[in-house]
C-alpha cells in the first residue's frame, strides 16, 4: 500500500487493513512518523523517532499510532503544556488515559501543541509557536487542542488524543473538520493530565470519523484508582451503527442558536455572532437529520446565556490554584540570580506563563480573593446548578440537543488576539456542555464561505455540528452521529493534498 | 456589581498569586480584568439566593482507598527534574535575601 493511500485510512480501516495483511503496523507507524516529522503545520511539539520494538501482536488496536496532547505526562517524553514554564520537562510517569491506549496497542506517535495549559480557542497561546489550519494556513485551528486537530485533519496522524475544559475537544474539531467527543466528566481518568480546571476538564478522542471515535473512546474509559473523579462507565463503548434517527428526538435551544431551527433563525443567530454561513450548514443538517427519520424542535435552556461568564469565573479560579504548583522548585523552569524566595517564585512565575495564562491566574485569585468570594465564585457555582437543572428538564423532552459547534469557521491568525472577551466568545455553544459535564460530539457537517471564496480551492472552510446528551449517553450520541455522519457524507480530504 | 480594577488592586492580587508584573503590564491588566469582569457581571443579575451550589457535576461519594503501603518515586526519579537539588533534597534560594 502506497503512503498516499495509507494516509487516507481511517484508524478502524488500518485496523482492518493490518488484519488482512495488506499493511504492516510497522508501515503503517513509519508513514505517519516521516509525515509528523516533515509537520508544516507546528502541528507536533515532539515527534518519536522510531517505530516500538516488537510487533503489537494482537492487541486490539493492532499498532495503529496515537498523537497525543501535550499536556498528557509521557514518561520520558517532553511533556510541556504549550508552556515555557515546562520547556524540556520529562515526566517519570505516563497518565492513565495514554497507558491504557498504548496497553490496546497504540503506540505514541507525537506529541501535539496546543494553547499554554489549555487556556485559549486559536492554539495561538502556545509558547511553542502557532499551528496553522490545514484548509487555510492563514487561519487558526482553533484550541486548545488546535495540535491534534490538525495533525489529524492533515493527515499527520490516524487519530490523536485532547482535553476538553470548555470545548478544547469539539470547537478544534469543529474548525478543522474532524470529530471531536468530550465525554461525560469522570468517563475518562484525569490522572497524568496536567490541569487546568479540574472540575472540567475531560480527555477524548479527536478523530477522523465517528467509528474511531468510538473505537478510541472505548479502549479510554473507565474507574482509576488514581483519580477519585473517574467513575465505572455503565456499559460498553460499542461500535455505531445506526443508519436512521427514527424517533430521535433533537432539540434546539432558543438561547445557544437564536432559534435557528425555526424559519426566523438566521436574524436569531445573528444577535447571537453566529455567522450566517455556520447557520446554513446548521440548519441543512437538521433537515437531513429529519430525512432520516428525527424529529426537531425547539427547545429552553434559560440559563445558557449566563455559561460563559460562570465559566470564566469558575475556570479561572480553578487554575489560578493548580497553577500555583509551577514555583520552580521540583521541576520546570527558574529565573537565575533570584535575590531570595518570594523573588524567584514571582520572577519565575512571570517569565514562564504567558499573557493568556498571567490574566487567567490573576482572574481567578481576584474571584477566590477575601470580599469576593460569594460575589463571583458562588454565584457561578449556583448558576452551574441550574444551567445542569436547564439540561434536566430539556432531556426530558428530547433525547439529544444539537447546536452549531462554533459561531464562526476558522478565523485568521491575530483576528481576535487583542480582545479576550471576544476570544472567549468561541466556546459560547460549548460552554454550557462543560459545566453541566455531559457528553457531545462535534462532527463536521457541511461547510462554508465559498461565496467569499474561503477555503481551498475557494470551496469554504469547515463547519462543526454539535450534538449533546445526557450524562453516560455516548453510545446512543455517538450512534446518532454516525447515522448523520453517514448521510452528511462530508469530505475531508483537501484538508491532506 | 461593576467592579473597576485599579492599579493598586492588580498588584495587591499579583502578590496573592506570586506573580511579578512589569510596570507596563500591570496597567495592560487592570484594562482587560475590568472588561472581563464587566460581561461576567451578568450573573449578578440572577436570583439565585435558593439555588444550591454545584461542585460536582455527577454524583460521586467520598471513596476511599485501601490503606496498603504502595512504593513511591525513588529519590532520584524525584529529584531529576529540579532546577537545582543539594543533599538529597530541592534547593531553594533562602527566604530572607
Amino acid at each position: 500500500m502506497s503512503d498516499s493511500d495509507v494516509i487516507e485510512l481511517t484508524a478502524a480501516e488500518a485496523v482492518a487493513a493490518i488484519d488482512g495483511g495488506r499493511l504492516s503496523a510497522a508501515e503503517l507507524f513509519e508513514a505517519c512518523r516521516a509525515r509528523a516529522a516533515a509537520d508544516e503545520l507546528n502541528c507536533c511539539t515532539w515527534v518519536a523517532d522510531r517505530a516500538p520494538s516488537g510487533p503489537p501482536g494482537q492487541a486490539p488496536l493492532r499498532g495503529v499510532p496515537l498523537a497525543v496532547k501535550d499536556l498528557f505526562c509521557t514518561a520520558g517524553v517532553p511533556s510541556q503544556s504549550g508552556s515555557r514554564i515546562l520547556e524540556g520537562y520529562r515526566p517519570p510517569y505516563t497518565a492513565t488515559a495514554v497507558a491504557r491506549l498504548q496497553a490496546a496497542g497504540a503506540p505514541l506517535l507525537a506529541k501535539t501543541n496546543q494553547d499554554e495549559f489549555a487556556m485559549g480557542s486559536s492554539n495561538e497561546n502556545s509558547a511553542y509557536g502557532p499551528v496553522l489550519n490545514p484548509w487555510d494556513r492563514a487561519r487558526v485551528p482553533g484550541g486548545s487542542s488546535g495540535g491534534s486537530a490538525a495533525a489529524v485533519a492533515a493527515g499527520l496522524a490516524p487519530w490523536a488524543l485532547g482535553t476538553d475544559t470548555g470545548g478544547s475537544i469539539r470547537q478544534p474539531a469543529a474548525l478543522c473538520g474532524i470529530v471531536g467527543l468530550k465525554p461525560t466528566y469522570g468517563a475518562v481518568s484525569r490522572y497524568g493530565m496536567i490541569a487546568f480546571a479540574s472540575s472540567l476538564d475531560q480527555a477524548g478522542p479527536l478523530t477522523r470519523d465517528v467509528s474511531d471515535a468510538a473505537l478510541l473512546l472505548s479502549h479510554m474509559i473507565g474507574q482509576d484508582p488514581r483519580d477519585a473523579t473517574s467513575l465505572a462507565f455503565p456499559e460498553r463503548i460499542a461500535a455505531p451503527r445506526a443508519e436512521r434517527l427514527d424517533g430521535v428526538r433533537l432539540g434546539v435551544p432558543r438561547e445557544l442558536t437564536g432559534g435557528a431551527g425555526g424559519d426566523s433563525g438566521a436574524e436569531g443567530g445573528a444577535v447571537l455572532g453566529i455567522e450566517p454561513g455556520v447557520l446554513v450548514a446548521f440548519q441543512a443538517a437538521l433537515l437531513r437529520a429529519e430525512e432520516l427519520g428525527a424529529s426537531v424542535s425547539e427547545v429552553s435552556l434559560p440559563h445558557a446565556p449566563h455559561a460563559l461568564s460562570a465559566y470564566y469565573v469558575l475556570a479561572p479560579a480553578e487554575c489560578s490554584s493548580n497553577l500555583a504548583r509551577f514555583d520552580g522548585v521540583r521541576y520546570g523552569a527558574r529565573v537565575a540570580d533570584a535575590a531570595d524566595l518570594l523573588d524567584m517564585y514571582t520572577r519565575t512565575r512571570h517569565d514562564g506563563f504567558g499573557p493568556e495564562v498571567r490574566r487567567r491566574i490573576m482572574l481567578g485569585t481576584y474571584a477566590l480573593s477575601a470580599g469576593y468570594y460569594d460575589a463571583y465564585y458562588g454565584r457561578a457555582q449556583r448558576v452551574r446548578t441550574k444551567i445542569v437543572q436547564d439540561f434536566d428538564a430539556a432531556f426530558a423532552g428530547v433525547d439529544f440537543i444539537v447546536t452549531p459547534t462554533s459561531p464562526t469557521v476558522a478565523f485568521g491568525l491575530g483576528e481576535k488576539t487583542g480582545d479576550p472577551w471576544s476570544m472567549y466568545s468561541n466556546d459560547f455553544c460549548t460552554v454550557p456542555m462543560s459545566l453541566a459535564g455531559i457528553p457531545a460530539i462535534s462532527i463536521p457537517c457541511g461547510l462554508s464561505g465559498a461565496d467569499a471564496g474561503l477555503g481551498p480551492g475557494g470551496a469554504g472552510l469547515p463547519v462543526g455540528l454539535q450534538i449533546a446528551g445526557p450524562v453516560f449517553s455516548e453510545n446512543r450520541l455517538l450512534d446518532a452521529a454516525y447515522a448523520l455522519e453517514q448521510a452528511l457524507g462530508f469530505d475531508g480530504s483537501r484538508a491532506r493534498a | 456589581m461593576r467592579a473597576v480594577i485599579d492599579r493598586e488592586e492588580v498588584l495587591h492580587v499579583a502578590r496573592l498569586a506570586r506573580l511579578q508584573l512589569d510596570d507596563d503590564e500591570v496597567q495592560a491588566m487592570a484594562s482587560e480584568l475590568t472588561a472581563v469582569l464587566d460581561h461576567i457581571a451578568k450573573i449578578g443579575e440572577l436570583a439565585l439566593e435558593d439555588v444550591a451550589p454545584t461542585t460536582h457535576v455527577v454524583e460521586v461519594t467520598g471513596r476511599l482507598r485501601a490503606d496498603e503501603p504502595r512504593p513511591c518515586l525513588p529519590r532520584e526519579v524525584a529529584l531529576a527534574q529540579a532546577p537545582a537539588v543539594q543533599d538529597d533534597g530541592f534547593l531553594v534560594p533562602s527566604p530572607q535575601a
